[in-house]
């Protein structure tokens, strides 16, 4: 985990760079437009209220975000995490059919997925690393991502990965806790419909996998 | 809808049942282990208020400035035409990229349209069903080395583009 953590941080920092162009960006697309539109005092205003206001709002999730991680954390060390992630087995199984059983590759990918689906990213990022490590060492196991083939993805990874975007996360409190500080007459009425799109969107990446990671042959895969 | 109602308003009392129960069940020490994760929960948020600030006047100048009207009133029209308005199109490229700067506008958007409005609900349902696909992609693919992905991106991206169709259909049958 220890090299792990280093590789987070140079790619934590790439992201950064990214975002330093975004963010550049905005200020000065924001400061040089209302120059010419005529809205400097506007800009000068809204960067003041702006940082008040994302203050305020992070008062708001202090509370919010405080109770619900306390409440995982009760869930996590009860042992629902682990008695959930046995219960996904046979699903991970359909999944991915080219791990072996009790290849601790499984357990990983299933508290990975557990983790994200409560929302708790502190414990899905570990996992899911050490799922990524279980996965490379199955790949080497099968002779396969040496020579020409080095660095490239298999078919597990790839799904795993695509799971894992499609985003899981049954119960979304940062936005019930956003729309509570902007006034929602109901903030929690995002949660059925946000299960329904998160639904959507999982079903089609399963669908998408098994269309695809099934014509793919991973012994060879093309370069 | 009387239904999905009834169940967004249900799930968290009853999981907090679940949980805690479960936990006595468990002989855990339940409120000790609240508030460690309580604690964790105050630090997370305390990190991220310096990018929360940072994106938030970034969002800010650029309404402010009358940019963000501009640009979503002329570069994005098109967007129309797919049944996609500006605002959320934006939303999600930047979604793409960055949680927090997708944070940073979907604020915006409450203050300017509602969070209970189409876009607003549509919004809050984008944000909920999507990831930030090329962080999540280039932190895991990373720590093991891979650098051809193969079909990653094309199924994570019509993952998203799924979530996207999903939440514009619900949020519309909300507003209705």
């Amino acid at each position: 985990m220890e090299i792990g953590k280093n590789r987070i941080v140079v790619n934590s920092l790439e992201i950064m760079v990214m975002l330093n162009y975004l963010w550049g960006f905005m200020i000065l697309m924001g400061v040089a437009y209302g120059a010419v539109n005529g809205t400097l005092p506007e800009v000068t205003e809204a960067a003041v209220n702006s940082s008040k206001e994302a203050v305020t709002l992070a008062i708001t999730m202090l509370g919010v975000m405080s109770f619900w991680t306390g409440m995982m954390k009760v869930a996590e060390n009860s042992g629902i995490v682990e008695a959930a992630a046995k219960k996904l087995k046979p699903l991970l199984r359909f999944l991915f059919p080219g791990i072996p059983a009790n290849h601790p590759a499984t357990h990983y990918i299933a508290v990975n997925f557990i983790a994200n689906m409560l929302g708790l990213g502190w414990a899905a990022t570990p996992a899911g690393l050490k799922a990524m490590s279980a996965l490379k060492e199955l790949q080497q196991s099968r002779g396969v991502g040496e020579g020409p083939e080095k660095g490239t993805a298999s078919n597990e990874m790839c799904v795993f990965l695509i799971l894992n975007i499609s985003s899981l996360q049954l119960i979304p409190m940062n936005i019930v806790a956003y729309r509570s500080q902007y006034g929602s007459v109901s903030p929690a009425a995002v949660i059925a419909p946000g299960l329904i799109a998160t639904a959507i969107s999982t079903a089609v990446a399963i669908v998408f996998c098994k269309l695809v990671g099934s014509r793919q042959v991973d012994r060879r895969p093309k370069i | 809808m009387n239904l999905l109602n009834f169940l967004s308003n249900t799930i968290v009392p009853l999981l907090l049942f679940y949980i805690v129960g479960f936990g006595l069940l468990m002989k855990q020490n339940i409120y000790d282990d609240f508030l460690t994760g309580a604690k964790d929960g105050m630090k997370t948020v305390a990190g991220i208020l310096p990018t929360l600030i940072g994106l938030m006047i970034g969002v800010g100048i650029l309404r402010a400035s009358g940019f963000l009207d501009f640009f979503c009133g002329t570069c994005l029209s098109w967007t129309k035409h797919i049944g996609i308005p500006a605002e959320l199109m934006s939303l999600a490229v930047v979604k793409i990229f960055s949680s927090s700067a997708a944070t940073g506008l979907l604020l915006d958007l409450y203050k300017e349209h509602g969070c209970d409005s189409f876009l607003g609900m549509a919004a809050s349902l984008m944000l909920s069903s999507t990831e930030t696909i090329f962080y999540t992609v280039s932190i895991y693919f990373m720590s093991v080395k891979i650098k051809k992905t193969r079909f990653t991106l094309p199924g994570a991206l019509l993952a998203t583009l799924a979530g996207i169709a999903a939440s514009i259909w619900l949020a519309r049958m909300y507003a209705m």
